[in-house]
């Protein structure tokens, strides 16, 4: 299957090559089923094709979790173990139709998955590490001791497999369309809404939260799906081997699982296929070895960490990339993008209204009692020494912070408690002092991510804790002719800022000075009403400073509002309409800038006290 | 009453060694911000180490012990060289799943070479322990015991009052920051590999008397003393001993009252629902990222 026609990215033409992919790839499936169907094959070689099978389902369920969303799964065998004892005993001790059973396997499995993630996702890294072998632990100790149910370590025998697949060909046909049609699936999965999240999590957890991704339902639905996989992989394995105990489904394998996906590479789903094809065959080939054979797998885990990390897979794409150079994207026409869900009205009125806000860490007052009021259609700068407190203003404004006191109110609607995700769906865009893209992504789907959040939704702040249907990350929602035009949105926001052409590159080959432009054209697709920007001017040229002076000039002619920090005071005096002031986390002067340049108090924290008898030792930093 | 406290005594003297092997997981943590997934297997190498030494050369028991902290000190210098160092620059997941790589190598390594067979390794000593009452004080417990609380006191003068222990936390909070205010790094972080894997190899030792050495003893250890440490507090050092005793302690309960085959459950159990209710654990803080 070809990989450039599937990822096409060009609007035109797109529709029909995949149609054409499609088509080879339904020939593909049909061809490897018409083949173990018609050549004999000796039962050793369909035991190790249907183990190959199943055990790939399984590990692109881990492409899922580890390759797309970035998240460790180290239980994948217990999924797999779930599938399969619903399959061996729902057939034997229950005398379910075989297909029953496969489905029961397959919901306990998701079921057990998303319990799992909805408890250690929010956390994530090594205590996700550490809950899923200690479910792996606790699994293998109730198959093993719960011997009245699951016959404990004999395991269960003489599983039934459907009515008009008893016979291992035809069985193995089925393993192998579902094969198939998972990986397809997984394929997709990657270009969906859903998909897209899945990545920018991955890449940059902070900066999807802040673009409107609610990751931590995006981590709990990757993880839930890897679970749902696991066990149907699991399910097709027991009808498979017609016997299932114990120690299948043990830790090692799910080792052995993590290490076939990692081998692969887990950035697509080819490398799953390949990585578990290679584990599968490696046994037989390395007979040899004999006892130290698991030692010598061990070995290969560090070396593949140290020389191969991404895989396979991954290193041929890479190879892949070198050799064809990227390509200039021709975007073709670009429709002028609407910036805002405001129009342009210097009427005065306030969008954000900030009363009493503080946020302490310890004794530490890094926001102290601050005030503010944001005019629409206004570029409104926030000025201060380092260390004043303007990050974590915004960081408060924003949702990374909780504040310690304080009301924060959005056109009026108090958004104090709102996580960032459903800030953003509300209108608040921002960049970062520090650039936080997400960096395996390209210049294009960096900016979709951004312009795939929902319209505004009504506030409902008594919805706290509640899960709001319209944020939960969907399947299918804007896929195919939706997506093409969250495409040209992408897009107009990226010519908007001057680098649409660009768009196909990966981002992590863009200069700083793109970079920045990327991020800010991310904030603009998401449509925001009020957009915060945390030092764009950081690190730019004075060329570059003037384009962007330029481009905020334009945002504000657009009828955005802009709420800045930089150090930059001619750039700021350039730009601000209103100046507010802060020094050791307490606001110290507002108004224009005329007014609040001249301040003494201003004066004095930038530049230090000139009279001693005066000194207050605020000092200038 | 005896009963109960003899369940108590028990219960201190395993979560004691959960402590020790958590000790361990909170120093790696705490200068590289990682968890090492073959911390356990420090202590197995160390209870094989005893056993080839002290049984199969019939070297003199302290003489082994010398012997097994020094090889111990010099696998831990390997293992960052091999397992840690060449991954220091990427994210946390290659170098967990490379330590899960390691965990692997090294229990298969040693099954290879010594056989599936478990070995036994005598106490130091020949008194087997003393009774008070009806309580039962088995005697390597309490070494176990005098032990852990010897190496936290260390620990605690180490991190608090010396500068290698400062440099050391130094290092784990920001490494670059370290680096530019003259800390070197890499041999801070090779330092405390060392260190940890002689943590690791003296827990070996102790328990080695107590259970059977095999080469899964150390990673069954491990995954206790990973959870005592989410518990305790993830890198707090008093979090580690307060998680790993307590963890000990219901562990033996729940195996006198509840149920002997599933005692290894009740320590995942306990984990549960700590990540539900206070996921930062007793001591812990919550730390979020910077942005």
């Amino acid at each position: 299957m070809s990989a450039s026609a599937l990822s096409g990215k060009t609007p035109r033409g797109a529709a029909g090559r995949r149609g054409l992919a499609l088509g080879l790839y339904v020939a593909a499936a049909l061809a490897a089923i018409a083949a173990v169907l018609v050549i004999p094959l000796s039962a050793y070689s369909l035991n190790l094709l249907m183990q190959a099978a199943t055990y790939a389902i399984a590990v692109l369920g881990l492409t899922i979790v580890l390759g797309y969303t970035g998240q460790i799964n180290l239980a994948q065998a217990a999924f797999f173990g779930l599938g399969a004892y619903s399959v061996a005993l729902g057939t034997t001790a229950f005398a379910l139709p075989f297909w029953i059973a496969l489905a029961i396997g397959v919901l306990i499995a998701a079921g057990a998955g998303a319990v799992l993630g909805l408890t250690s996702l929010r956390l994530g890294g090594h205590y996700l590490a550490m809950v899923t072998i200690s479910f792996q632990t606790i699994l293998t100790l109730v198959l093993t001791n719960w011997v009245a149910f699951t016959r404990g370590p004999d395991g269960v025998p003489n599983i039934r497999r459907p009515v008009l697949l008893a016979e291992s060909g035809p069985y193995l046909g089925l393993c192998i369309a579902a094969l198939f049609a998972v990986a397809w699936f997984v394929w997709r999965l990657k270009t969906t809404k859903l998909g897209r999240a899945m990545q920018a999590v991955r890449d940059n957890e902070l900066a999807a939260n802040v673009v409107g991704v609610d990751a931590y339902a995006t981590k709990v639905a990757a993880f839930t799906l890897s679970a749902l996989l696991g066990g149907f992989g699991g399910a097709l394995f027991a009808g498979g081997f017609a016997y299932v105990s114990p120690d299948q489904f043990s830790f090692a394998e799910s080792v052995v699982f993590l290490t076939m996906v990692l081998l692969g590479g887990a950035a697509a789903p080819p490398g799953a296929v390949l990585g578990t094809g290679l584990l599968i065959l490696l046994p037989e080939w390395l007979r040899f070895l004999k006892v130290i054979y698991l030692a010598v797998y061990g070995g290969a885990v560090i070396l593949i960490m140290v020389f191969m990390p991404d895989g396979i897979w991954g290193y041929a794409m890479t190879l892949w990339h070198k050799l064809r150079p990227e390509r200039p994207f021709d975007p073709g026409f670009i429709a002028p993008l609407a910036l805002t869900r405001e129009t342009a009205r210097e009427d005065g009125s306030v969008i954000l209204s900030v009363h009493g806000l503080s946020k302490h860490f310890g004794g530490l007052k890094a926001v102290d009692e601050i005030d503010l009021t944001i005019c629409r259609n206004t570029v409104h700068a926030l000025i201060g020494p380092n260390g004043s407190g303007k990050t974590t203003l915004l960081n408060a404004l924003n949702g990374i912070v909780r504040p310690t006191g304080g009301i924060i109110k959005l056109e009026g609607v108090d958004v104090t408690r709102l996580p960032p995700h459903r800030r953003a769906g509300l209108g608040l865009g921002r960049t970062f002092q520090n650039i936080r893209l997400f960096g395996a992504m390209s210049v294009l789907d960096n900016v979709m991510v951004g312009a795939e959040q929902p319209h505004p939704l009504p506030t409902l702040p008594r919805e706290r804790g509640r899960v709001n249907r319209n944020t939960l990350p969907r399947l299918r929602g804007r896929v195919g002719k939706g997506a093409g035009g969250l495409e040209r949105h992408a897009l107009a926001a990226l010519d908007f800022v001057g680098i649409a052409a660009r768009a196909g590159a990966r981002v992590g080959s863009l200069s700083y000075g793109h970079q920045r432009l990327v991020e800010i054209a991310r904030a603009l697709a998401g449509r925001p009403k009020l957009l915060f920007l945390d030092e764009p001017g950081a690190g730019l040229n004075h060329v570059e400073k003037d384009e962007l002076v330029r481009l905020l000039k334009r945002l504000k002619g657009h009828g955005l509002t802009i709420f800045i920090i930089d150090h930059d005071m001619a750039m700021v005096e350039q730009v601000a309409d209103h100046i507010t002031v802060l020094n050791f986390g307490k606001r110290i002067a507002d108004g224009t800038p005329s007014e609040v340049l001249r301040h003494p108090e201003v004066i004095v924290a930038y530049l230090g006290e000139e009279r001693p008898a005066l000194s207050r030792s605020h000092g200038a930093s | 009453m005896g009963f109960n406290l003899q369940l108590l005594f028990t219960g201190i003297g395993v979560g004691s060694i959960y402590a020790l092997v958590a000790l361990g997981f909170a120093l790696i943590y705490r200068a590289t911000n990682v968890v090492n997934f073959a911390q356990g297997d420090f202590a197995m190498l160390g209870a094989f180490a005893m056993v080839v030494l002290a049984i199969d050369l019939e070297l003199p028991y302290w003489l082994s012990i010398l012997i097994t902290l020094v090889l111990l000190v010099g696998f831990g210098a390997l293992f960052n060289l091999g397992v840690y160092y060449p991954l220091r620059n990427r994210s946390f997941l290659p170098v967990i799943i490379s330590t899960i790589g390691a965990s692997i190598l090294l229990e298969n390594g040693v099954l290879a070479a010594y056989g599936p067979r478990p070995q036994s390794l005598d106490s130091l000593f020949a008194v087997p322990g003393f009774s008070i009452g009806d309580v039962f004080f088995d005697s390597q417990y309490i070494v176990i015991l005098v032990v852990t609380i010897v190496m936290v006191a260390l620990q605690y003068v180490f991190f608090e009052r010396t500068l290698i222990g400062k440099k050391m936390q130094a290092t784990s909070q920001d490494k670059e920051m370290a680096s530019l205010l003259g800390i070197p790094v890499m041999l801070t972080i090779m330092i405390t590999f060392m260190y940890s894997a002689m943590l690791g190899g003296l827990a070996g030792i102790l328990v080695a008397p107590v259970l059977f050495v095999t080469v899964g003893m150390g990673s069954s250890i491990a995954l206790k003393a990973f959870a005592a440490s989410i518990i305790g507090g993830f890198g707090d050092v008093t979090g580690a001993i307060v998680g790993g005793l307590a963890l000990g302690v219901i562990e033996t309960f729940g195996a006198a009252y509840v149920s002997v085959p599933y005692k290894d459950a009740f320590a995942f159990l306990v984990l549960f629902g700590f990540l539900l209710v206070r996921p930062q654990g007793i001591f812990g803080e919550r730390i979020s990222e910077k942005a």
